[in-house]
């Protein structure tokens, strides 16, 4: 009886394990829900809020992806993923997308087997200082003694960066970020660096922020985007049109305000986008009202950045390189035509 | 000649011997480097303990819902921010688990204070009288009650199933109102356990046809059931009691906690989270590594070389890495190696690591308690005929456990405090949920708060874990040989 039983569990995983090998919008559609794996831990990106419902830029592009997909943001499973350990959820299948604001480099998307869709946030490390030191430039750091977290691309930055203008620096390492912003307040050094989205949202913890700047220079690029397998490309195109819708209507001024009227919109560039003209939706394997369905749920790509990260959220970033090109940013979409 | 005949009354102790003064002359001061020390540690408690009181009882800020609650205006910045806390317990004390849902975990917990607290109580008070016995009964009446009141009739009646089946079982006899043996009353092992199994498997094909999710859970619960059942004759009530606690507890509680069935709806693991997945990961843990760290360590002096080998490569293998890489192993490797599309639980994965990892360091500590029982024991209990199954559990396992209460205590100690390394696999324990409030854009910066209140949650379990031990070592007096 036993030995039936085991042999009747081991036949049920194999079926199970026979069914998920397909695409990946059949078996998303088929188990209901998008599985996002998320960080968890960055302020403005992915946060649980008191109620345990997440919040940020890298949960609402899992919630759009979603929309797109079922008609309905929530139908997204967050799962908490590490960074030692994010690579091989996508690979093995556990999350279907990962937003967990990685840095878009050569070596991740030739290595890892997983496509980048483009980017979500152009990030970059940055340095503050306190105000009393003087400093106006990263340039005049010579000498200085820097908090830095460890284990980070923030580390080798900082050297890259210390090394090619022939200055030195005295390293003082920490396990987590708040520790080392705590550090960095009792005045045991005098920089703390980390990507300027970090460094903002520091600064207002700190016992007197106004006391604190931020340094104009900008050491590293980071252009942190979401990332899917790359053996499905029918997948990796409906994550990244779900990036380019978000951005399309932020350039056409659709919002989720004005997405009902803007149906009946002449403008051919709307018709398009929003499916009262053409099957582009369909191309994708999704239905025609697909951005329609983004842009009414989770909104345009303005609208995202400024209830997550924009100047009246505690980050209180600029749009700096996350306008839209022709507002002064490189935030540029292919068309949909 | 006047003769005193009664002896006088004998004098009051110098008042520099008696009451406080006398204490105090005795205790803190009874030599220079003593009142030096006493001086010392007088000073260091006077240095540190009012300005953390300050900080953490009197200038805190306990109102409010926002973050303005304990800013200037209407707070003090310079007090702890207790609000923080306040706003995230619910996510701090279940994770994820849906708000609709929670009742289950608290049904759970019930029932383990109720069945769990009257074993302990009665592990305690073994030597009181009838009446010592009864206020044991306190135990189930409250679980019950406390179950009708809160949760409504059909949990209620699930408490009052599991809470009163050890009494039922130890007075009605079922293995013999069942079958009819009266001569044989115990049924041999082997037997229960087929018997058992069979009705599991009828019960599992049963409702796998009607498609229930819970079909398994179910049938493991009847077989466990009939298990104890069938042993139950001659059995006392505390040791029933304590057989349900681990053999149809669990069973109970994953139906419980995980649903999807029964109008229980579904609650995935991915959302566990908070104390009530870190106690978990520290109760199953705790319940498989005791029993397989015994097991290891007779391998580890059995006679036979298989078995002594598996068991010795076994041990040394898992103490010699460190728990994070077992844990990454399992997170991160693992998945690699199974066929595409194939997901072992993440949850699952930890419970494993975590129990194999502290079953070895179990399994030495037990040793060293075999090691403590003279050969003679071995031998009388040989001598007396007994096979090797009975000479442990009767002679050996009762004194070498005794012996090694302190050790086993300060296995599970560190066990319960290592639950936080699943941080590593990503699984949202208590300090993973205050890691990310604390990442939360609304409360940046309530570090403090955040780590003194995962410290005093640790401590008040360890220390109340560790009272529990101390107490236990007195009653079962492990220095009487």
């Amino acid at each position: 009886m036993r030995f039936k039983t085991a042999l009747f569990v081991a036949l049920a995983l194999c079926l199970a394990a026979a069914q998920a090998i397909g695409g990946t919008l059949d078996d998303v559609k088929k188990k209901g829900f998008v599985s996002a794996g998320v960080s968890g831990k960055v302020p403005g990106f992915s946060v649980p809020d008191d109620k345990g419902f997440w919040l940020g830029l890298d949960v609402d592009f899992c919630r759009a992806v979603a929309a797109a997909v079922f008609d309905d943001p929530n139908k997204v499973k967050f799962v908490p993923v590490t960074t030692k350990e994010r690579f091989t959820a996508l690979q093995t299948g556990e999350i279907d997308i990962l937003s967990r604001n990685t840095t878009w480099t050569l070596q991740r998307d030739a290595e890892q087997g997983l496509e980048f869709v483009g980017t979500l946030f152009y990030d970059g490390q940055g340095f503050m200082v306190n105000k009393k030191l003087g400093v106006k430039s990263a340039k005049d750091l010579n000498g200085a003694s820097i908090c830095i977290q460890i284990g980070t691309t923030t580390e080798m930055n900082v050297s890259d960066y210390f090394a090619a203008n022939g200055m030195k620096y005295k390293p003082v390492v920490f396990e987590s970020a708040d520790e080392a912003a705590v550090i960095y307040d009792s005045g045991r050094c005098d920089v703390y660096t980390t990507d300027a989205s970090g460094l903002a949202a520091r600064r207002t913890t700190l016992s007197k922020p106004e006391d604190n700047v931020i340094l104009p220079e900008i050491i590293s690029k980071e252009p942190l985007g979401p990332a899917v397998r790359q053996s499905d490309g029918q997948w990796v195109d409906i994550v990244r049109w779900t990036l380019f819708v978000l951005l399309n209507a932020e350039e056409l001024g659709v919002t989720s305000k004005n997405v009902d009227q803007m149906l009946k919109s002449e403008n051919p560039d709307v018709k398009r986008l929003l499916g009262t003209e053409g099957t582009y939706g369909e191309m994708l394997g999704l239905t025609k009202d697909w951005a329609y369905r983004i842009i009414k749920h989770v909104g345009n790509y303005g609208e995202l950045f400024e209830k997550n990260v924009g100047p009246n959220t505690a980050l209180k970033l600029e749009r700096g390189l996350n306008a839209q090109w022709n507002k002064g940013g490189i935030m540029y979409a292919p068309p949909v035509r | 000649m006047y003769v005193k005949r009664e002896r006088s009354p004998s004098l009051p102790p110098p008042r520099s011997e008696a009451g406080v003064v006398g204490w105090l002359r005795a205790n803190l001061f009874s030599s220079w480097p003593n009142a030096l020390m006493t001086l010392a540690g007088l000073a260091l408690l006077l240095y540190s303990l009012p300005p953390f009181l300050k900080w953490a009882v009197i200038d805190a800020n306990w109102l409010g819902d926002s973050r303005e609650g304990c800013l200037p205006p209407l707070g003090d910045a310079a007090g702890a921010c207790w609000v923080f806390i306040k706003v995230r317990l619910g996510l701090l004390m279940y994770g994820f688990y849906p708000e609709a849902e929670r009742w289950r975990i608290d049904l759970a917990g019930i029932l383990l204070a109720a069945a769990g607290g009257q074993l302990v109580a009665g592990s305690l008070l073994r030597a009181a009288t009838g009446r010592g016995r009864r206020l044991t009964g306190l135990f189930p009446l409250a679980g019950v009650l406390l179950s009708l009141a809160l949760f409504g009739i059909l949990p209620g009646l699930v408490a009052c199933a599991y809470l009163a089946a050890p009494d039922i079982l130890a007075r009605a006899r079922p293995g013999r109102l069942l079958l009819g043996l009266a001569h044989r009353p115990q049924l041999h092992l082997a037997a229960r356990l087929g018997l058992a199994a069979g009705a599991g498997a009828a019960l599992a094909l049963g409702f796998g046809a009607a498609g229930q999710g819970l079909a398994v859970a179910l049938s493991l619960l009847a077989a466990s059931l009939i298990f104890i059942a069938l042993g139950a004759y001659g059995q006392s009530a505390a040791s029933v009691r304590f057989s349900l606690l681990l053999g149809v507890y669990p069973v109970i509680c994953y139906a419980l906690l995980l649903g999807g069935g029964l109008d229980l709806p579904l609650v995935d693991t991915d959302n566990w989270g908070g104390l009530f997945l870190t106690l978990v990961i520290a109760g199953v843990g705790i319940a498989t590594s005791l029993p397989v760290g015994i097991l290891l360590a007779l391998g580890r002096r059995s006679r036979m070389p298989v078995i002594k080998a598996l068991s010795v490569s076994f041990i040394e293998f898992i103490r010699g890495v460190p728990l994070i890489s077992v844990l990454f192993m399992a997170s991160v490797m693992l998945p690699l190696t199974l066929p595409a599309g194939m997901h072992v639980n993440k949850l699952l994965r930890a419970l494993v690591g975590v129990s194999l990892f502290y079953s070895a360091y179990m399994a030495e500590v037990v040793r060293g308690g075999l090691q403590a029982i003279p050969r003679g024991q071995y031998e009388a209990a040989e001598a007396l005929g007994l096979r090797y199954w009975r000479v442990m559990r009767l002679v050996i396992l009762p004194q070498a456990l005794r012996l090694v209460i302190p050790g086993i205590t300060n296995t599970f100690l560190g066990l319960l405090k290592d639950t936080t390394l699943v941080a590593v696999i990503n699984l949202m324990d208590i300090l993973g949920i205050l890691k990310s409030a604390l990442a939360d854009t609304r409360w940046l910066g309530f570090t403090k708060e955040a780590y003194v209140f995962a410290g005093v949650v640790f401590w008040v379990i360890c220390f109340g874990l560790s009272r529990y031990s101390m107490l236990l070592e007195k009653r079962l007096k492990p220095g009487r040989n």
